[in-house]
């Protein structure tokens, strides 16, 4: 017997324009319920929608950067149901003639090596308001997010395993952060992930296919692991018991995701699925993009995060593992490249940043250029401890008063005596002071005494103090290894 | 004072020879005295109107520059939302609704001055021919209460012809400004898909809707278009200026067009249940513009007959998805016993809806459902694209289509209410109209031996309704039926 894990995903990213798909209501702000809504996004009698320019341009923009072909002509479709937080009782969307398509991700699979995983399709729609069931007899409709705007995008049934699927999100979840096109923060629900799953098993000479299944509610990454795991152990259990589970004879299903049990949970048949009966929205115009547009938005398309890690690998030769690091958002990936471009060794910028810089913005919740320091100062520190004005420890102490203040690197460390002292003629001249009026140990260490370790550490300690700590203590180790030969 | 046009009171009211209160008290004194049988109003705004009136008076006085419309009383369809009262479209779904915002064309009669005295009775949702839809009560024709107003503007025509106010908004869809307009003999136009904003006005269906002016003349329907007419950035299908400029559509009204080209249906001239004598008056209409000097030429517009079918499926479908923000949940008529959210919407629905509204949304939904979308509603926006085709293609043989506006005069009340097909009828020479999106305009060309107004209609080219109001003018100057209304 031979099982195939087939697995399509659908997702949806809330795009951060400032206003809403179709009016002027601000867009993603935990504010009041029913706060950030109008005539038009709360489906009043007489309202009509009117296009957000830039949703659009988002949307194409992260098309391209998916590598989607994007028609001249689109529009615009209803799709028709009821449901409480949906005004309107139908949401606009796209069906037939949707504004991007045919286009490919890069993922990596279980063994590490790349992928392409096909997009099927990108479109623009309206996101829905939010029910809220808390417990009380009634639900509760909030209809600020009722009309952000929403790219879908769907891939085709290429990934193969609860691995490629969650670096297909986090991939994702990355490309539309580095593109500036949304927040895309899972917890929030402003990029959700609902994967479709089913199995190709053969046996016997025959193939069967079970029911396509569609997993929803999914907010964590974790938890589009364990549903795709779930699923795949979940299908083969139930075809094994009835060969008839098949998507031939019981059709597409929904589940829910239920993260406390990690199991996925039965909410709708194919009895009950839905005619959606799209038809043109009546109310827009068709939007057809010439190349000079196609242009325009083209050149808003940014590095990507593959591509910066890439680089970082190959020309800056940084460890995958730093790599990765660096290009977790993009702004410390840029910040790097900044400070690089400007002189900075990428090694020593790295090691900056990952142990000093990154740690403060977590701490601080924030972005590595939010907590206080320029890449011009990054890039001056870096430089100064590879040319040894400082000892590596200094660094953090430079760095941590540079969080507060404006001043170069070099400033920083002269003012607070962490300038070292590399002259190895001067400390040439002070270790043979301090040798001349320690002759025994000299002595114990020349002869190999037990003690000489500690003699040792005891002159280079001595030497230190005399500067105050400024000494450069690789030069002064390795002056007084020659002086003891 | 109600003799006078709305052209020659705006002129009055503006050298203070009458005041705008003078004007409001006359029109509140009308209501008060015919409404009872017209039953033209679902609500009237006295507090509203008079503030309006008061502070209009007060700018006259103090020599302020006031608006086009200035302390003219005007009464809109209820479809047009309003943030004072209520707007009910008819219904009882909305029977309680009080919107939070102003229609844009009622933001622009404000701005001009006009004074909005209260919201019409219609055929619910606009659906209808005679405004027998209407869910709280039925209008009465001015010159025969026994008789319907027509629909579904039956309230703003009858608000019109029965002199309470001087002109009034309607919607048209396949007809609802013109035929009215005809049974109620007053002019009535729907002026081009687009020329007007749709932006408060609530939609049935969103690519045949327009908002137009009912006025007893020619000359006052060319003003309140004049206000209410341009681009409006709500509204993305209102038509953008540099596209089609707004045009000053009273300073060569009166010159008549030289060598007027009209085009007559072939198809039209065969339909069955075309009244004789309204026949007899159309004709005697072509006669008159020959008089003038026009030629009539008889054009053919081939798919014609299947406008009537092509209509009942693209403003269905569009109006079942229209139609279903009205789920009982956000705001409207919310049923009362409920076991679950599935009860909320059928019953509310149930409930707030009249049978015509419920047929027409379950015609349209049909249309669209699935493995029937393509025979029923794809094709009949094949068709409609034909349609439209034809008459784009007759307008540039002839200047313009000229056509009864109705095949009938106004029937009696509750002489159709059995049978929606033969309602439907009621609309054949209105309804490719708004297919085509082209602007028309009724005018009163007769009256029957039954004492009841023939209308007139007038199609021309799209944007073109400066060319269309000298064209309707050339005709109205050469009879006194705009004096003729009823003396209620």
């Amino acid at each position: 017997m031979e099982v195939k894990l087939v697995v399509g995903m659908e997702i949806h990213v809330q795009l951060a324009t400032a206003t809403k798909i179709f009016c002027g209501c601000k867009v993603g702000y935990e504010d009041l319920p029913n706060t950030n809504v109008c005539p038009v996004c709360l489906g009043l009698p007489g309202a009509l929608p009117v296009m957000n320019k830039k949703a659009y341009e988002y949307s194409v923009r992260t098309a391209m950067a998916l590598n989607c072909q994007i028609p001249s002509f689109t529009k615009w479709d209803r799709k028709c149901y009821y449901y409480p937080d949906l005004p309107k009782g139908y949401q606009i969307s796209q069906y037939d003639l949707p504004m991007s398509e045919n286009g490919t991700i890069e993922v990596a699979d279980v063994n590490g090596k790349q992928k392409s995983i096909r997009i099927l399709r990108a479109h623009l729609e309206e996101d829905a308001g939010k029910n809220m069931h808390d417990g009380t007899r009634h639900s509760q409709v909030d209809l600020n997010r009722a009309g952000t705007p929403l790219l879908e995008i769907v891939t085709e049934p290429d990934l193969r395993s609860a691995t490629e699927c969650k670096n297909l999100a986090t991939e994702l979840q990355k490309i539309v952060q580095f593109l500036g096109v949304s927040e895309a923060n899972m917890q929030k629900g402003q990029i959700r992930f609902e994967p479709n799953i089913n199995l190709i098993i053969t046996e016997d000479g025959q193939t069967y296919k079970t029911p396509i299944i569609e997993v929803k509610n999914l907010n964590s990454f974790r938890a589009i692991e364990g549903a795709v795991e779930y699923e795949s152990w979940r299908q083969l259990e139930a075809w094994k018991k009835d060969h008839n589970y098949t998507m031939e004879k019981c059709g597409k299903e929904n589940r829910g995701w239920d993260a406390n049990k990690n199991e996925t949970v039965f909410q709708r048949g194919k009895e009950d699925a839905h005619d959606y009966r799209y038809f043109p929205d009546p109310d827009l115009v068709p939007v057809e993009i010439d190349d000079a547009w196609k242009a325009s938005i083209r050149e808003t398309v940014t590095e990507l995060p593959r591509s910066y890690q890439e680089r970082f690998i190959t020309q800056y030769k940084l460890s995958a593992y730093d790599a990765a690091v660096l290009t977790g958002d993009k702004i410390t990936a840029q910040f790097l490249d900044d400070a690089v471009k400007a002189g900075a060794s990428p090694k020593r910028t790295a090691n900056i940043i990952t142990q000093f810089g990154l740690k403060v913005a977590n701490e601080k919740e924030c972005t590595l250029d939010q907590i206080g320091v320029s890449v011009t100062q990054i890039t001056e520190l870096a430089k100064i401890i590879d040319d040894g004005l400082i000892s590596a420890s200094a660094s953090q102490t430079v760095f941590e008063k540079m969080l507060n203040s404006d001043q170069s690197a070099q400033a920083i460390a002269k003012e607070n005596n962490l300038v070292q002292n590399s002259d190895s003629g001067a400390l040439e001249d002070l270790l043979d002071a301090i040798l001349a009026t320690n002759n025994e140990s000299v002595e114990k260490i020349k002869r190999g005494d037990k003690m000489a370790k500690k003699l040792r550490g005891f002159l280079m300690g001595e030497a230190m103090k005399q500067t105050k700590g400024q000494a450069n203590p690789q030069v002064l180790n390795k002056l007084l290894s020659e002086k003891l030969k | 004072m109600d003799n006078l046009t709305l052209i020659q009171l705006r002129d009055k009211i503006a050298t203070g020879d009458i005041s705008a209160m003078d004007a409001l008290n006359h029109t509140f004194d009308r209501i008060d005295s015919v409404d009872p049988t017209v039953k033209a109003y679902i609500s009237i705004h006295r507090e509203e109107a008079t503030s309006q009136a008061i502070y209009i008076d007060e700018q006259i006085n103090s020599g302020q520059p006031v608006g086009m419309l200035a302390g003219v009383p005007i009464a809109l369809k209820d479809n047009m939302i309003t943030h004072f009262g209520r707007t009910t479209c008819g219904s009882k779904m909305l029977e309680n609704f009080s919107a939070p915002y102003d229609a844009h064309v009622v933001e622009k009669l404000k701005a001009a001055g006009a004074v909005i005295v209260g919201k019409c009775n219609m055929d619910e949702f606009a659906m209808g021919s005679s405004n027998e839809n209407s869910a709280f009560f039925a209008t009465h024709n001015p010159w025969d209460t026994t008789r319907v107003p027509g629909g579904s503007s039956g309230g703003s025509a009858a608000a019109v012809a029965a002199k309470t106010v001087w002109g009034a908004l309607g919607s048209d869809t396949g007809g609802s400004i013109r035929q009215p307009a005809s049974f109620c003999g007053v002019v009535g136009l729907k002026p081009t898909y687009g020329r007007v904003s749709r932006y408060g006005l609530v939609a049935y269906g969103s690519s045949l809707d327009q908002i137009g002016p009912l006025t007893k003349t020619v000359s006052d329907a060319a003003l309140m278009l004049q206000v209410i007419a341009g681009h409006d950035s709500r509204d993305s299908t209102s038509i953008d200026e540099k596209d089609a400029q707004v045009d000053d559509y009273l300073c060569d009204i009166e010159k008549p067009i030289n060598g007027l080209k009209i085009g007559i249906v072939k198809e039209f001239m065969a339909s069955e249940g075309l009244d004789p004598q309204v026949a007899q008056a159309n004709q005697a209409a072509l006669d008159q513009y020959k008089k003038m000097g026009a030629e009539i030429i008889e054009i053919s517009l081939p798919h014609i007959q299947y406008a009537i079918a092509t209509y009942y499926l693209v403003a269905t479908a569009e109006a079942s998805g229209n139609l279903a923000r009205y789920d009982g949940i956000h705001y409207g008529h919310r049923t009362t016993n409920t076991e679950n959210v599935l009860d909320v919407y059928s019953a509310s629905r149930s409930e707030g809806f009249g049978s015509e509204v419920k047929r027409r949304i379950m015609l349209g939904t049909y249309a669209l459902s699935s493995g029937y979308y393509d025979a029923f509603y794809l094709k009949a926006l094949k068709v409609r694209h034909l349609i439209r085709q034809d008459i784009d293609n007759a307008l540039k043989l002839v200047d313009c289509i000229i056509s009864p506006t109705a095949p009938e005069t106004a029937f009696a009340m509750g002489a159709k209410t059995n049978d929606p097909l033969t309602m439907y009828l009621s609309d054949i020479f209105t309804i490719g109209v708004n297919l085509g999106g082209h602007p028309a305009i009724s005018i009163p060309c007769g009256i029957s031996k039954e004492n009841l107004p023939i209308g007139l209609q007038i199609i021309t080219p799209a944007f073109t309704e400066a060319k269309l109001f000298r064209i309707a003018r050339m005709f109205e100057s050469t009879n006194d039926f705009a004096t003729k209304l009823p003396q209620l």
